[in-house]
């Protein structure tokens, strides 16, 4: 667990995001964004606090944190792999790739290594299709993508990669 | 290099494309390397400008730059290529080796324009992307921009309203109702305030016209917006865009800084009665929240949770106030009716559809990227003349249209005329303007699957037949990709897909078994292949497929070995290749790198 003033700072951190919208209902969605890309998911404290900031009960704050796709309440890795299932992905072969990085990380879509490092998403459509199949790391936009690649990928990111299974 | 008459002392612009597509090709370098080499001593006697533009829509080709006056554009640059292009322009002569060359006919080609695939398009909404810097107002100004709002603020507001319903503008999101009937119906209503929205919740998974235009120009899309609230009488504008698309949302907001310091946006916009001002909702990545009274909802500060639309948000929307949504294509297609005339804009298309439609050409075509043709282009133009055809000389076997809502549509039909009504017509419909091109490597049931997931997934759950009723389209199908399939299970699909065109709530429902019913209508042999032969045709469906090697065929040349993941292929260089099918892990990689189609699917 992090220490007390870590989580210290994390609470003011979150304040500090959460006070700069105006104390109005129609804000949480874009408050929960920025809590999301602070810390990569929605932490508890900060949606209790968004719940009173916009003075709205704890579960209208809740059911729109788990309605909306673009937030997780679990931690996401250091490095979070995004591969694109949009159609275009889809019929060029984003599922191989999905393969690919279960073979080499052991995480399924919505999954995370256990040591913090990689998680992987499936996401319906990043709106570049023209150069399908699309994997992100992070904010990094990946195009063409074999599997091949994923493995140079990981390497780029700091993984290492579980080598299959000798059968030679 | 090959000498050509050029004047090496004109003031040059360089365009290199930005969008997302070139930028994962590595295009910011190709940006950077330009400035550095025209900062420093080697382009000092150059007089040339760079500037970052949005999408070209060519994002096979990329990274893309153009130089201007001279319309030189060249293909697939890196940073490496830049002081060699520096160079050619002091010196007045072309990189012809970054110039596109015709794989087929070997032609080498000076500017984009003269390509097959930028000759039969016709840019409106478009009109400035690629061509100017969209952080920058200047760029937009140059051209033309805000002029249509001057005429506007010059006319009547009942006038602008008549203006856009003449003309014949339809509703780009997909649903192709009448601009200018929405206007009208909701300058009608009394109450104010009025508001004015953007729905740039792009969520149809094949589909980035609307994001382009958001990246790369993003004032038409506020020109048109502030157009309508002056014919309406609005106070108030959002642009709901997804959270994904970073890039659009930085663009649209400088450019709703830069329209407020010039008065475009704000109190008494240019000396007028006319007060507006515009903010951005960033969307939190549901599908469903591209329909409009879910995107309101969703603004409002709720889950995006559609309601049933006995009242139109035109006179019950936002807050409950009378409401005009419409899509970033549609907005930006105002300011040219506006400043062109809406008889001009209505020569233009066929009879029902005025104008011209952005598709996102994608898939298995040669020429993937963003186009713009008149409405009523054939399918056949766009998917053979402006995409050159399907990769690697496979056959087509379907196009898709119209997002997980729309339909997939056969070779019999290529010869349609697209537009609004034709694609409905045929069990598919517009959409947005995804058009995703399949080849016999695409399994159709799997197909009607992927979407049916895709919209069990996003479905919000408030109504039984839409929440019930897709989850068991998909049950029913998956059972038929894996080999579980029983003839009555195609009844029970139309069943299902009948309930849910009549009872669900929304849209989103009452058009989620348009993939199922046209893959029935058209490709019905694939679901008897996949009951009753245990097979799939395109072998994609793991369980049912086996891939072989056909001797005859067969050249030795080891790619599919090379290839192989599993080490399922064995063979001696020059002899014929064998499969073990006890090793194949059916991910295809064999039978797509053949460059003999010699590996074929049992």
């Amino acid at each position: 667990m992090a220490g007390d003033a870590q989580q210290a700072a994390a609470l003011q951190e979150m304040e500090r995001i959460i006070v700069r919208y105006p104390a109005e209902r129609r804000y949480i969605l874009a408050i929960m964004q920025d809590l999301q890309k602070k810390f990569n998911y929605l932490p508890k404290e900060g949606l209790q606090m968004t719940a009173r900031h916009v003075n709205a009960p704890m579960s209208t704050v809740y059911s729109m944190a788990t309605f909306y796709k673009a937030f997780s309440l679990v931690p996401k890795g250091r490095v979070n792999f995004k591969v694109c299932d949009g159609t275009a992905c889809h019929i060029k072969g984003s599922q191989v790739l999905i393969n690919e990085i279960y073979q080499c990380l052991g995480i399924k879509p919505g999954e995370t290594t256990p040591d913090g490092e990689f998680s992987l998403e499936t996401v319906n459509c990043l709106g570049a299709c023209a150069i399908a199949p699309v994997l992100v790391a992070n904010q990094k936009v990946y195009a063409k993508v074999t599997p091949a690649a994923v493995r140079e990928i990981i390497k780029e990111h700091g993984g290492q990669i579980n080598e299959p299974a000798v059968n030679e | 290099m090959s000498q050509l008459s050029m004047n090496s002392t004109a003031t040059r612009t360089i365009l290199v494309c930005c969008g997302t597509g070139c930028q994962a090709n590595g295009s910011m370098a190709v940006y950077q390397a330009f400035r550095r080499e025209l900062a420093g001593g080697a382009g000092t006697e150059v007089q040339a400008y760079t500037k970052s533009t949005g999408c070209n829509g060519w994002c096979e080709k990329g990274p893309l730059v153009k130089i201007l006056p001279d319309e030189i554009t060249y293909c697939r640059v890196k940073a490496e290529d830049v002081p060699e292009i520096v160079a050619s322009l002091r010196d007045g002569t072309v990189v012809e080796r970054l110039l596109y060359r015709d794989p087929v006919t070997k032609r080498v080609y000076r500017s984009h324009r003269d390509t097959n695939f930028y000759k039969k398009q016709r840019k409106v909404a478009l009109r400035n992307i690629g061509e100017i810097d969209p952080a920058n107002i200047q760029d937009y100004l140059d051209r033309d921009g805000y002029n249509a709002l001057r005429k506007a603020l010059t006319m009547p507001p009942a006038q602008v309203i008549e203006e856009v319903l003449q003309s014949g503008l339809r509703g780009r999101g997909g649903g192709g109702f009448p601009t200018g009937l929405k206007w009208k119906a909701c300058a009608a209503v009394e109450r104010t305030p009025r508001y004015v929205i953007c729905n740039g919740d792009e969520g149809d998974p094949g589909a980035f016209m609307d994001r382009s235009i958001m990246e790369g120009d993003p004032h038409s899309v506020l020109e048109g917006m502030i157009i309508c609230a002056y014919a309406i009488g609005a106070s108030a504008g959002f642009i709901y865009v997804r959270d994904e698309y970073d890039l659009a949302v930085h663009h649209l907001g400088r450019a709703i800084e830069d329209a407020r310091k010039h008065g475009f946006l704000g109190k008494n916009i240019l000396g007028s009665n006319l007060s507006f001002d515009i903010e951005i909702v960033r969307g939190g990545g549901a599908f469903v929240c591209g329909e409009e009274t879910a995107l309101i909802a969703s603004i409002e500060g709720n889950p995006g949770e559609p309601r049933d639309k006995y009242i139109f948000p035109t006179e019950k929307g936002l807050w409950g106030q009378p409401t005009v949504i419409n899509n970033v294509e549609t907005w930006a297609n105002v300011p040219v009716i506006i400043s062109r005339g809406a008889r001009e804009f209505a020569s233009i298309g066929t009879s029902g559809s005025k104008g011209t439609k952005v598709f996102s050409l994608v898939g298995k075509v040669v020429n993937t990227g963003l186009v713009e043709v008149p409405m009523g282009t054939t399918l056949r133009e766009i998917i053979y003349d402006i995409g050159e055809g399907i990769q690697k000389g496979r056959k087509f076997k379907a196009v898709q249209t119209g997002g997980p809502s729309g339909g997939c549509i056969p070779e019999n039909l290529l010869d349609l005329e697209v537009d609004f009504d034709s694609l409905t017509a045929a069990g598919s419909m517009m959409g947005s303007g995804g058009l995703i091109v399949m080849d016999d490597r695409t399994c159709m049931v799997e197909v009607a699957r992927y979407y049916v997931n895709f919209l069990a997934g996003e479905s919000c759950g408030k109504c039984v037949p839409c929440r019930e009723g897709i989850s068991l389209l998909l049950e029913t199908l998956t059972r038929i990709c894996e080999g579980k399939g029983r003839l009555e299970d195609l009844d029970l699909l139309e069943s299902l897909s009948a309930t849910l065109q009549q009872a669900a709530l929304c849209a989103l429902g009452r058009t989620a078994p348009n993939p199922v019913l046209s893959t029935l209508k058209y490709f019905r042999d694939e679901y008897l292949a996949h009951i009753v032969e245990h097979r799939c045709p395109a072998g994609i469906c793991k369980e049912l497929t086996e891939f072989y090697i056909d001797p005859e065929l067969c050249t030795g040349c080891g790619r599919c070995r090379r290839n192989c993941p599993a080490d399922a292929v064995a063979g001696e260089k020059k002899q014929t290749h064998v499969i073990d099918p006890s090793r194949c892990i059916k991910c295809g990689e064999c039978i797509n790198n053949c460059n003999f189609q010699a590996v074929k699917v049992k």
